[in-house]
């Protein structure tokens, strides 16, 4: 029974990997890239951890990869953070069909 | 007109792929557990080209980083599935080192397209 189970997580953990992936050639400009494929990529490799922690139970390597899990929801949101500040302040200009951008009236009105 | 016409190109490729990816025959058909997890890589690396064609293609140079993040992300699940198709537990290991390693250069790489010096 766990076994299904997990095979039902990995096949939704593929899915959200490859549309994920599919965003990041489709889309047109560095920060949709960023905010599509960042979260469906972190969210698919979590939900395939998670099966395999229902694969193995409470063993070694279920808890590996539970810590391993946390790990990944902690930190992929800083570095997509610091990534799309970095992109910003080195100058990369937005897609024309953007609508708002509030950061730079921010930054200029300092 | 034209558009539509890539439109149609672009889906009848994205079927072909995934006709590959759910008919094709693997080689170790040995039981259905080991078939499936053969296919699940195959769906990975087909993500793995994707992002590999953006880092080669991409304009800027964030959008490299980008690519090599989402790739460090994606060979952690492609180690996760290792350890249970082969039953080498050590593999989730690899996993958890790459995930370390992954956080820490894209946060420097981050911090050096900012313009700033890396002991601020």
């Amino acid at each position: 029974m766990n076994e299904v189970i997990g095979t039902i997580f990995i096949i939704i953990g593929l899915v959200f990997d490859f549309f994920g992936c599919l965003g990041l050639i489709r889309l047109p400009d560095v920060y949709n890239r960023l905010q599509a494929s960042t979260k469906s990529v972190t969210l698919g490799t979590c939900s395939i951890l998670l099966g395999i922690f229902l694969f193995r139970g409470f063993t070694a390597t279920g808890i590996k990869s539970i810590l391993c899990l946390l790990f990944i929801l902690l930190t992929s949101p800083v570095s997509a953070h610091a990534l799309a500040k970095g992109a910003y302040l080195s100058g990369v200009k937005l897609w024309k069909g953007s609508v708002i951008d509030k950061y730079g009236e921010d930054l200029h009105k300092e | 007109m034209m558009r539509r016409i890539r439109w149609l190109i672009g889906a009848g490729a994205m079927l072909i792929l995934m006709g590959i990816i759910i008919f094709c025959p693997v080689p170790s058909m040995l039981s259905w557990q080991s078939n499936f997890l053969s296919r699940c890589f195959i769906a990975l690396l087909l993500c793995s080209f994707f992002c590999l064609y953006r880092v080669l293609r991409g304009p800027t140079a964030p959008d490299r980083i980008v690519a090599i993040d989402i790739l460090g992300i994606l060979i952690i699940g492609f180690c996760a599935i290792l350890s249970i198709s082969t039953g080498r537990d050590w593999y989730i290991d690899i996993g958890i080192a790459w995930a370390l390693q992954s956080f820490i250069g894209t946060i420097a790489l981050a911090k050096y397209l900012e313009g700033r010096d890396f002991d601020e």
